[in-house]
């Protein structure tokens, strides 16, 4: 036989069987893998020892013996590093919090100024868009605590508003609620008003379904949550007071404080993080085709009918998935809060309860572990409101 | 024959022509957003002069620190702790050999640009790094300068360079490794990628900074800055792994199946096909990532690095110069600022140019 003719050989080695090669590849990784985290962490333990490190999470019962400048629980000194944990982890969720609602709408205003036919309207957002988008969060966190927020009067010359509200270089003290027993019937009326919002929501896409006649759904639902609670409130002999802030001695006593930490992060997040989900309001709503709007104006609709029912349904969907994004960042971002001293969990935790403790690995470990589950959390939570806009192709 | 003499075009009515009509069209269309053009010059009424008069007009740009007038910026402080901004605690009597990196850097861009071929060009790019590594930090005779002396936006720019060169390698495998068909491929690296997303940088920082020691043997010392490199590479690989799948996802299968069909291998086919394509598409992204990334390097400071931001509290804490954060923010700020604007720009000219080639 020719030898020419002969298949090439090469097809039926062993490496060559593209599956085979496949399993060698896969098996080389994980072998790699194991490997290196044998390596370390036989380094690890090793060096643990010889250092006298504790390992394990015992020193999450011991006693922390340090103050922290805000809790939204009560925390003293003789409490646990966990309670700290705790204190910290509330501290980040309210920072975060307080974030995402202001950055949200900077970001729609600034967004929707962009497109205005208003020239100053929309060069004014476009500035500051490339302002503050190109300048560190780090960098303006401590501007705005160090410069800003430093610069303002002391408690005695405080800038008051409306006298109930101050704001000086130590917070901004705001009144603070004190609800009384009766105050439950108000809640009770609230979640009430909120059942009724939704039945009214799907009686009215029902009717709209139907006949095609429209409900003034926003305004109704809008009388009812408030003025279902407010109502309520009077009639149960309003079980609510305010108890404002008062200058004693050098500085304020009662309603609620926030401190300077609290506000230049706030503020600094919100910023900055505005401008991202302003691009995002941007992007989406220059999506929807110009033609949507046209054949919607041809068929005589009114234009907040259009923006409500043609525009803003196509561009939401759009908009939803980068601002998740932006709200997983702002929440990653405050950790930056240990440049100022803000008591968040990346500040005590990571921070003020490692130094003492010195077990890095549990501490930090446990602070990745939280970042990554509030991450998942939004991520699915965003997830569902994004699959629920998404078109149902039929 | 009647004869009809030549009449000058009149002149456009004044209501639909010059400025008086641009603000009608622009500035008061109506009654919203008339009250919204007032409002907003009453904005820029509030912010602008001031802000002029303290940078510019009641400003002291010269003479000793004593006559300084206390009204405006006082940027002769600025001017006085010029070279402890940019350099750090670099030698002052070595300024020559950064500055020299930074003019081969330009000499080679130009260069880069000039000549078409490939050879040379991947000469200037493996050298570069050689070159400006011996040059900033020392040794084959020259004299040596540890990294603790490395500060400034020196610091600042040497970080965010390495980080970028560094991490694209690794961020193009982690890429691959999330398309691939391989099971265990590509579980590993979505886990990396979604590890390292999900948390804040600062994290790993401090996990580079505390723990990584820990994983070493004793004796298998790292240097502070290398333990910040590794942590910020390790970070910027996931986020342009991500980028650089986008631009994966973005390529036609067709293309994919004809580098099949010619029966390319595996590292064929996405060297010379696919990743050039991919690339192409995702230089915008890719500048948008890297813009992330120098306005991170601000975080080192956390871990006690001095970069350009660190200098501002460190020149404050000279006894002479106390009070001057202030100006020293806002000279940050604006090193900062014309550095991403002019990037996001380039990205933005990028991204039209391929625009246009698409249509």
């Amino acid at each position: 036989m020719n030898k020419k003719n002969k298949p090439p050989m090469l097809s039926s080695a062993f490496y060559n069987n593209p599956e085979n090669r496949a399993i060698i590849y896969q098996v080389m990784a994980l072998a790699a893998i194991f490997l290196f985290t044998y390596f370390v962490l036989n380094n690890m333990f090793i060096n643990i020892e010889k250092r006298g490190i504790n390992t394990g999470f015992d020193f999450l019962g011991s006693e922390a013996g340090f103050g922290i400048l805000q809790s939204l629980i009560a925390y003293d000194e003789s409490d646990t590093h966990g309670k700290v944990f705790i204190v910290g982890l509330l501290n980040t969720i309210l920072v975060s919090a307080i974030g995402i609602i202001f950055a949200t709408l900077i970001g729609l205003l600034v967004g929707i100024g962009r497109l205005s036919k208003n020239w100053m309207v929309s060069k004014l957002s476009m500035v500051y868009v490339e302002t503050f988008r190109n300048i560190p969060i780090l960098l303006q966190i401590l501007f705005w605590y160090n410069v800003v927020l430093a610069a303002l009067p002391s408690p005695r010359q405080s800038i008051s508003f409306f006298d109930s509200i101050f704001f000086n270089n130590r917070g901004l003290y705001i009144p603070k609620p004190i609800l009384e027993s009766g105050f439950i019937a108000v809640i009770i009326a609230f979640v009430l008003a909120i059942v009724a919002v939704i039945y009214l929501s799907n009686w009215a896409k029902k009717r709209h379904d139907e006949t095609g006649e429209e409900f003034p759904l926003f305004g109704t639902s809008l009388a009812i949550l408030i003025g279902a609670p407010v109502l309520v409130y009077f009639l149960s002999g309003t079980p609510a007071t305010l108890e404002y802030a008062q200058l004693k001695g050098f500085n304020f006593r009662g309603g609620w404080t926030l401190i300077p930490e609290l506000l230049a992060l706030a503020f600094a997040l919100s910023i900055y993080t505005a401008t991202y989900i302003a691009e995002a309001v941007r992007a989406g709503i220059e999506a929807v085709p110009k033609g949507q709007k046209e054949a919607a104006h041809a068929l005589g609709l009114k234009d907040y009918i259009i923006l409500k029912k043609v525009v803003l349904p196509q561009a939401l969907r759009v908009i939803i998935p980068p601002v998740i994004n932006q709200y997983l960042n702002l929440v990653k971002n405050s950790s930056l809060a240990t440049a100022i001293g803000y008591p968040e969990l990346v500040t005590i935790f990571s921070g003020t309860s490692l130094n003492q403790v010195g077990q890095a690995i549990e501490i930090i470990l446990m602070t990745m572990a939280v970042y990554l589950t509030l991450s998942i959390l939004i991520s699915v939570l965003m997830n569902y409101a994004n699959k629920k806009m998404q078109i149902k192709e039929r | 024959m009647a004869i009809y003499e030549k009449l000058e075009a009149r002149p456009a009515p004044s209501s639909t022509k010059g400025i008086i009509h641009w603000a009608k069209e622009n500035l008061f269309n109506s009654i919203l957003s008339t009250v919204l053009t007032l409002v907003s010059f009453y904005f820029l009424y509030l912010i602008v002069p001031p802000l002029l008069d303290w940078m510019i007009f009641d400003a002291t740009w010269s003479g000793t620190k004593e006559e300084i007038t206390k009204d405006g910026a006082r940027w002769i402080f600025i001017f006085e702790k010029f070279n402890q901004f940019i350099y750090g605690f670099y030698p002052e009597e070595l300024y020559w050999r950064p500055n020299l990196a930074l003019f081969i850097f330009v000499v080679y861009v130009i260069a880069f640009k000039m000549i078409d071929n490939i050879k040379v060009k991947a000469f200037i790019i493996l050298s570069f790094p050689v070159i400006t590594y011996i040059l900033v930090a020392g040794g084959f005779g020259l004299e040596v300068v540890e990294t603790d002396k490395w500060g400034g936006l020196l610091l600042t720019i040497i970080v965010a360079s390495v980080g970028i060169i560094a991490s694209f390698p690794i961020g193009i495998i982690f890429a691959l490794g999330r398309q691939s068909d391989m099971p265990i491929i590509r579980t590993i690296s979505i886990i990396y990628i979604e590890f390292i997303r999900g948390v804040p940088l600062i994290t790993i920082l401090f996990m580079a900074s505390v723990i990584l020691p820990l994983f070493f043997p004793e004796g298998m010392d790292f240097d502070k800055l290398l333990r910040a490199l590794i942590g910020i590479t390790l970070f910027q690989a996931a986020y342009i792994a991500e980028v650089i799948r986008g631009g994966l996802q973005a390529i036609p299968k067709g293309q994919y199946e004809a580098a099949d069909a010619l029966g390319l291998t595996y590292w064929k086919k996405m060297g010379l096909v696919i990743l050039p394509q991919a690339l192409k598409i995702s230089i915008p992204n890719i500048v948008g990532s890297f813009i992330s990334l120098f306005k991170d390097t601000t975080l080192i400071l956390i871990i006690g690095l001095f970069d350009v931001l660190a200098m501002v509290t460190l020149t404050n804490s000279d006894t002479n110069w106390l009070g001057f954060e202030t100006e020293g923010y806002v000279f940050v700020t604006m090193i900062y600022w014309v550095i991403c604007f002019s990037m996001s720009k380039y990205a933005k000219s990028i991204e039209n140019r391929f625009n246009t080639n698409h249509r």
